[in-house]
């Protein structure tokens, strides 16, 4: 996912100390603002180093760029399935989330929340002067896409998947090749047309997966009839 | 009249309509002698660390004489008191600090006296932090100081918000004291209460057994006081509210991390104001993020626990926020059940209270049409914090109000989420009664073409498996499914019913039972 995988690790470890230490410093604001082209430029992520900015925005409005709110909420995206996208539009003003690229980049999330895949990419099509700018965009939401395609199918058929992930034809050969060869994905021939790809276990597609944490009874519940049984 | 003198009385106080301490010929310098007697008696048992005395004073007496004397009025002002305490400092400030809670629960403070409680609470805490107070004091008393600063924080942004009708006296006053109930000021000094107390520190040190701090209720038995350690825990409470007035519940809910809420008999629960204080805003913060079944678990454990010790509050000056927190939590557990129908996760005599208050309007709300969305609206607008705006006023004309619009903006992105769930109450329904089922057949049933119920499925998923704060899946599904290729298995997460529990129960009671009918003597 590369979330983590931030190549200028020093930089990373002091905005983020510089966060911890002065959640509440209005003084930060533009080492944030720097951290988050940053986060841009070298593909890394910090929601806490974010919020903390949309804060310190939403205590001084004057002083908010409307530029710097846009790659916060496209990070916020690649985020997903985490909830960010919304934790950030908690913070920002409605007056400001009436502009163009806020009214686009809330309808895209949209279609993510909804698993609209189609719609998304094609939506996202017509807005590459938004999304572009920040690299890893586009695989970003197709690994939110294969995480919600694995929540829910064990085997998804060739063309649902595609659709997803927005990949077609020799392309997306080359990438179930990838996916077959390096996360146990299997092709399998369907009973009707095509392909499934059978999707990794998870205890989402296969819930006999799941500990059931309500049997056995608490130890603390048995100590209290030991002196009856005694 | 003595009162013309009072320095409070340059602006006018007009806000909620309360009375006026001004207007009723109150004179801040008369002292009555049951006030004597009480900072007299106060002030010894608070040199001499009787917590049971001062908690009965802070807890009784106040309150009593609250009611005989000062129904309408203010205390008598710190000035006219101090000569009977040796004109101790910190004393005063306490004193100043309860003079002016009375002042904010049973009339209008004027913008003025908004000014002086936050220069109090500034000299207060500053004490507190530089470690030269040497008190213990109740924790009801160091609760009700942070969760009164909190709520003056959030009066006063109300108030500033309301911009249209202010004076230019008011304006003036405003834009002079602008650093006066500053948001950085409030958040900066609940974390500083946080850092300088080292709670934190001293609540992973229990954790190994290397410090007494829950065990002993944050008392200190060892001559030490409990004032910095107990409001720099309560702060995180504070903290936790104050992020989710400001629509940060991310953050909120990471500076309760240090308090783990799933075990009882923490500090924030000794005190009852803060253990509704804690839950409710930490059931809403998960409401909001979708952690449903979080919000559903512990907004049940508060309210049995509510229903349980309610008649032993009813005496209590907290009892009428006692009962309001309580209706507010039933709607919030309307809400957070219409959207996670996990009913078994409630407890059943909540549920039975839930039926009666709720019951109608929820089924109502399943249908998502217009009027469903009406009372989402209701019920969230009845139930939620009152958020605020922290920045200051533009002082541009026109003047406009701006209080409402945080509030809107928390209500319209809640409706969104709702909207967002609107097809998987009907999807929840179907799957219900099927162990497997073609996509085709559920496809026609739900009217719905193939790749919109592909949608609507994963939807499903995706809403009812939150991302935790610390980034783990938790599955909030109450019926939960699979797809492979074209068919869809349903699993049925039927809760085996825990007999052992049961019966280990009913085990317990019969044998106390038994006890009791033994102690009975037959003449």
């Amino acid at each position: 996912m590369g979330r983590e995988s931030s190549p200028k690790q020093t930089m990373a470890y002091t905005v983020e100390q510089l966060v911890a230490l002065n959640p509440y410093n209005p003084d930060i604001l533009p080492d944030l603002e720097a951290y988050v082209n940053e986060q841009v430029s070298s593909e890394s992520y910090s929601l806490d180093a974010n919020l903390c900015l949309l804060r310190l925005y939403q205590f001084e409005p004057e002083r908010m760029s409307t530029q710097i709110v846009a790659r916060i909420l496209v990070k916020a995206l690649m985020a997903m399935p985490a909830p960010d996208f919304s934790l950030c539009l908690f913070l920002i003003p409605e007056r400001v989330q009436m502009e163009e690229q806020f009214k686009t980049l809330i309808v895209l999330s949209h279609y993510l929340e909804t698993a609209r895949f189609r719609q998304f990419w094609d939506e996202a099509a017509k807005n590459r002067s938004i999304v572009e700018v920040v690299p890893g965009f586009e695989q970003a939401i197709q690994n939110y896409a294969i995480h919600a395609l694995s929540l829910t199918y064990q085997k998804v058929p060739r063309t649902v998947l595609a659709e997803a992930i927005n990949i077609e034809g020799p392309a997306f050969d080359k990438f179930l090749e990838h996916q077959v060869a390096n996360y146990g994905w299997v092709v399998e021939k369907s009973q009707g047309r095509g392909q499934v790809i059978v999707l990794p276990r998870t205890e989402f597609n296969h819930p006999e997966l799941k500990k059931s944490s309500s049997d056995g009874i608490p130890l603390e519940n048995i100590t209290k009839i030991f002196p009856i049984l005694g | 009249m003595a009162a013309a003198s009072y320095d409070y009385d340059d602006a006018p106080g007009y806000e909620e309509g309360g009375p006026r301490a001004t207007d009723l010929g109150y004179d801040p310098n008369f002292v009555p002698d049951s006030v004597k007697t009480f900072v007299v008696h106060l002030y010894r048992h608070i040199r001499e660390k009787n917590v049971y005395e001062i908690h009965q004073m802070y807890e009784g007496s106040f309150q009593k004489l609250s009611e005989r004397m000062f129904k309408e009025s203010p205390w008598p002002s710190v000035d006219a008191v101090s000569a009977y305490v040796d004109n101790d400092h910190v004393f005063c400030l306490l004193y100043r600090e309860m003079w002016f809670r009375h002042l904010y629960a049973r009339l209008s403070p004027t913008l003025k006296q908004r000014i002086d409680s936050w220069d109090n609470y500034c000299s207060l805490f500053q004490v507190v932090l530089h470690g030269v107070v040497n008190m213990q004091l109740p924790n009801q008393w160091l609760w009700d100081m942070v969760d009164e600063f909190v709520y003056q924080f959030q009066s006063f942004c109300q108030y500033r918000a309301k911009m249209k009708n202010k004076t230019e006296q008011e304006i003036a006053l405003l834009k002079q004291f602008d650093q006066a109930w500053n948001v950085y000021g409030v958040l900066n000094f609940l974390q500083a209460l946080v850092e300088k107390s080292m709670i934190i520190q001293i609540l992973e040190q229990e954790k190994e057994g290397l410090e007494e701090f829950t065990a002993n209720d944050g008392y200190s038995y060892t001559g030490g006081s409990n004032v910095l350690k107990v409001l720099g825990y309560f702060s995180m409470v504070g903290l936790l509210r104050v992020h989710c007035l400001l629509g940060d519940y991310h953050t909120g809910l990471k500076c309760l991390q240090p308090i783990d809420i799933s075990q009882p008999g923490g500090v924030y629960t000794s005190v009852i104001g803060s253990h509704i204080a804690t839950v409710y805003h930490y059931g809403f913060a998960n409401l909001m993020l979708r952690g449903y079944v979080e919000s559903i678990r512990e907004f049940s454990k508060m309210l049995l626990y509510i229903f349980k010790v309610k008649q032993y509050h009813q005496k209590s000056p907290q009892y009428e926020q006692i009962l309001k927190k309580n209706e507010q939590m039933y709607a919030l557990l309307a809400l957070s059940l219409s959207l996670c129908p996990q009913v078994k996760l409630v407890a059943e005599d909540v549920n039975t209270q839930l039926r009666e208050k709720y019951g109608e309007k929820m089924m109502r709300m399943q249908r998502y049409d217009d009027e469903a969305y009406a009372l989402y609206d209701e019920l969230f607008s009845y139930a939620c914090p009152k958020f605020i705006t922290p920045s200051a006023p533009t002082f541009d004309e026109p003047l406009v109000n701006y209080n409402q619009d945080a509030y809107r903006l928390q209500l319209k992105l809640f409706l969104y989420e709702v909207k967002q769930q609107q097809l998987l109450s009907g999807v929840r329904s179907y799957l219900k009664l099927y162990s497997t089922i073609s996509m085709v057949k559920l496809a026609s049933y739900m009217e719905v073409d193939e790749p919109t119920l592909r949608s609507i499925l994963m939807t499903y998923k995706h809403k009812t498996h939150a991302v935790s704060v610390d980034g783990k899946i938790i599955s909030n599904a109450d019926v939960d499914f699979y797809i492979d290729d074209d068919m869809i298995h349903v699993v049925e997460t039927k809760s085996a019913k825990r007999y052992g529990d049961y019966f280990m129960r009913q085990i317990v009671k019969l044998e106390e039972m038994i006890h009791e009918v033994d102690r009975v003597k037959l003449d």
